[in-house]
């Protein structure tokens, strides 16, 4: 057990196991020691480890909606049931912040009164010496030597850079108070950490918009695909720029398939209106505007197409973004036209290199645009985009359209179905942009150093006490904090040292020889 | 030498590294057992470990000579694929049995835990036997994520304080074991060179408690790297959770020993749960996890 509960807090608030006094204010002083102690921080400390397993197992709604939404389909009644204990999300659940919320009020009931505590301490001289060394670590008599070897040890202290206080027969010496600064850092930062991490989710900003090379996009709520604020954040606050993707270039191993690199070229209007500037935005290296970072996320593949009425009329023509499947860029979107009549609508997958087996189909074998193709099937009838209700345009609603026609369209040629005619001119890359403002990060950074920094101070610190007493003997001994190791050799030090004087005294020689 | 001849290079020497650690275990095993005296009466067997001594010296060269042909094997990997070896599983895993095989010949020199070359020798042997046999993959540049300095820091900071945090468990179990055997009565001849279970508990504790600061340090170098590819520092990816739990772990360990006085056998078990969810993290979410952590099909 720990030889200094005196000057440990988390440890001398131990648990009372009597009944608590009677009232309100016995019962929360009770409740507060309780929260407090070392042993609920613990037990809070293993449960909130605990708490973030499950978040691990099942999908969760903050990363991957589309897989929550899965695991409804393919279970829907322990799905039903398991949302009911926020298992889908499981880091904003109220049971997951509550164990940490306690975890921090605990932490603050606890270093507060400490850091208190130290901060008078590092003023005082240490405490007196005990009367009985004895029963002190490293206990030793060191023979032969007189009053005088208190000078000696309290050179020896000096040199050290011990905090000493003297007395008549004795001194007292401590050293290593950097132990429990750096443990009061490290746990003050920890509550810096949680403050960036509140500060990024009240009044942070985040959302996600697709464009398409060639386009320009604008930094205002409408242009984006999904953005969602903080809680006291109003939306008003977007940083002015404007952006345009002039090219898109992605690499990759022509052995592995992998992509080795991305680049985005664009220029850059900040503030909107400014004269446009050339800035590169590449994977690791986000666009930065104070708090606000742009990044690039992901990237597609945008089929271009004409579609002409039976009078051979222009009624859609343009990129339409489609949705990577896999690793090579298959990729699945819908085309819709509600200017004819009836109105059509195209399911496709555009294949950037496009390959056939007999097991498999039509697939894409590289991610690079070598042989593209456009599979497509053609629907007439009504789109349902008049209905009221929101629509994916990504996907067909066929509930109300009838299948006229399938092809697979080479760069440049054109089908004709019934009503008219679809031609694939082309197609141009696309970039998932991610732009996030986060005004709490920095405070997370600094806390996250210095959460570091004071665990370096205080587990290579070595604290402990030592103690000199003459009486009729000149006795020495220690204290380590928590027995750690090299009391022993600075005793060992000490006890040569004050020897090594004797020696040099007269009165000693004589007797050694 | 080409890209190409430099990874064959490293393969080659990783199939040495293979034969002078089977050397070491080999070594080692002998050390244990031919020190074996009066094999005819089972209940009390003595051991003499003079007789070895040369024996458990040769394993320690050995584990020196293979340490220093991993050093040359994953550096000769890192060049032929132009970066540091810490892409995929079998460069973790070989980095990994350089960082094992280095914590253990660094403490070797420190403190007397040559009883410990048996079963370290059979971790990195399993180790880089599995990295062969099941990890392989040929060397080959990075997806554009990995594509930063933080790569070498984050990661190589996770490695060491992985090879600490198994050797700190290996010393844990062994601690459990002694005590076991010691609760039977006295302990039989062939532990008696092990450390008294005091030393084991204070060496399992040193090594977390000196190796927990690199751990913090490389989760939040991975959240400085994850600000700043993929858009936020932290986002419950199932890697990050996990290392989160494993820092949890540890500073629940070091808590309970250091305020609350927990020694010994509870000790040892709580130093065993944290690195087993260290393990957990490195296998499950390798493998069968899903998140942004995966990359390169392993």
């Amino acid at each position: 057990m720990d030889q200094e509960n005196q000057d440990d807090a988390m440890s001398s608030e131990t648990v009372t196991s009597s009944a608590p006094d009677i009232g309100v204010r016995g019962i929360l002083r009770w409740a507060w020691r309780q929260l407090t102690s070392m042993r609920i921080a613990l037990i809070l400390l293993m449960l909130l480890g605990v708490a973030a397993i499950p978040g691990s197992l099942f999908p969760q709604r903050s990363q991957n909606p589309q897989k929550v939404d899965q695991y409804f389909n393919d279970y829907p009644s322990l799905a039903h049931w398991m949302d009911k204990f926020h298992l889908f999300s499981v880091y904003s659940s109220p049971w997951f912040s509550s164990i940490y919320l306690l975890l921090f009020i605990s932490l603050i009931g606890c270093v507060l009164p400490r850091t208190f505590h130290h901060v008078r301490a590092i003023g005082k001289k240490p405490p007196l010496t005990p009367r009985n060394l004895d029963r002190m670590e490293g206990f030793r008599v060191i023979d032969h030597a007189g009053p005088e070897a208190l000078a000696v040890a309290e050179k020896w202290f000096k040199q050290r850079r011990f905090r000493v206080r003297i007395t008549e027969d004795s001194i007292s010496a401590e050293k290593g108070y950097g132990r429990e600064t750096g443990n009061l850092l490290f746990h003050l930062s920890l509550i810096l950490i949680l403050v960036g991490v509140a500060t990024g989710g009240l009044i942070g900003m985040k959302g996600e918009a697709i464009v398409n090379v060639g386009e320009r996009f604008i930094n205002t709520p409408t242009s984006y695909d999904t953005i969602s604020y903080g809680k006291f954040q109003s939306e008003g606050s977007l940083v002015s720029f404007s952006l345009t993707a002039t090219t898109f270039k992605a690499t990759y191993n022509p052995i592995t398939q992998q992509p080795t690199d991305y680049v985005l070229s664009t220029m850059v209007s900040h503030p909107i209106g400014s004269a446009p500037k050339p800035v590169t935005i590449r994977v690791n290296h986000p666009l930065t505007f104070g708090n606000t970072k742009i990044y690039l996320q992901a990237n597609g593949y945008s089929p271009i197409v004409t579609v002409r009425d039976a009078a051979g009329v222009i009624t859609f023509q343009g990129p339409t973004i489609f949705l990577p499947q896999d690793a090579n860029l298959s990729s699945l979107g819908a085309i819709k036209v509600p200017d004819m009549t009836p109105q059509i609508g195209f399911i496709a997958s555009f294949l950037p290199t496009a390959s056939s087996s007999p097991s498999r189909g039509m697939f894409s074998s590289y991610p690079e645009v070598l042989d593209p193709k456009l599979v497509l099937s053609v629907w007439s009838g009504d789109l349902g985009l008049d209905s009221g209700n929101p629509q994916s345009v990504y996907s067909l609603n066929t509930s109300k359209l009838k299948k006229v026609g399938l092809k697979a369209l080479t760069l440049g040629s054109s089908y004709t179905f019934g009503s008219g005619s679809i031609t694939f001119d082309g197609w141009e890359p696309w970039v998932n942009l991610q732009i996030v403002d986060d005004p709490g990060k920095v405070y997370a950074l600094l806390g996250a150093i210095a959460a570091i920094l004071g665990l370096l101070i205080s587990l290579f610190t070595r604290q402990r006490r030592i103690w000199i007493k003459v009486s009729n003997r000149v006795e020495i001994a220690g204290l380590a904090k928590n027995g750690i190791p090299g009391l022993d050799t600075d005793l060992d030090d000490l006890q040569k040292r004050i020897q090594e004087s004797i020696s040099g005294l007269p009165g000693s020689r004589r007797e050694e020889e | 030498m080409s890209a190409t001849s430099l990874a064959y290079f490293s393969n080659n020497t990783i199939y040495s590294c293979l034969a002078v650690f089977g050397l070491a275990f080999l070594a080692h095993a002998i050390e244990v057992s031919w020190s074996v005296k009066n094999l005819e009466n089972e209940k009390k067997t003595e051991f003499d470990f003079g007789r070895t001594e040369r024996s458990g010296r040769i394993g320690t060269a050995m584990m020196i000579l293979g340490f220093l042909l991993l050093i040359v094997a994953d550096t000769t990997r890192g060049f032929s694929a132009g970066r540091f070896p810490l892409g995929n599983m079998y460069e973790f895993s070989i980095t990994g049995a350089l960082t094992l095989t280095g914590a253990y010949l660094f403490s070797l020199k420190k403190y007397k835990i040559r009883w410990l070359g048996l079963p370290v020798s059979i971790s990195v042997l399993l180790t880089l036997g599995t990295a062969i046999m099941v990890l392989y993959r040929p060397s080959a540049p990075l997806v554009p994520a990995l594509k930063s300095p933080w790569l070498a820091i984050h990661v190589s900071a996770a490695i060491i304080s992985g090879g600490v945090f198994l050797v700190a468990n290996l010393v844990a179990a062994m601690y459990l074991w002694m005590e076991r055997l010691e609760l039977k009565g006295d302990r039989p001849a062939w532990a008696i060179k092990i450390p008294t279970l005091d030393e084991l508990d204070q060496l399992s504790y040193r090594l977390i408690a000196f190796v927990f600061p690199l751990w913090t340090f490389a989760v939040i170098a991975g959240a400085i790297w994850a600000e700043s590819a993929w858009g936020k520092y932290w986002g419950w990816d199932p890697k990050e959770t996990w290392a989160f739990i494993t820092w949890v772990a540890y500073a629940a360990y070091l808590h309970a020993r250091v305020t609350v006085g927990w020694r010994g056998r509870r000790a040892a078990w709580l130093c065993i749960f944290a690195g087993s969810t260290f393990l957990f993290n490195y296998i499950y979410v390798n493998i069968w996890g899903t998140g942004l952590h995966t990359y390169s099909g392993l």
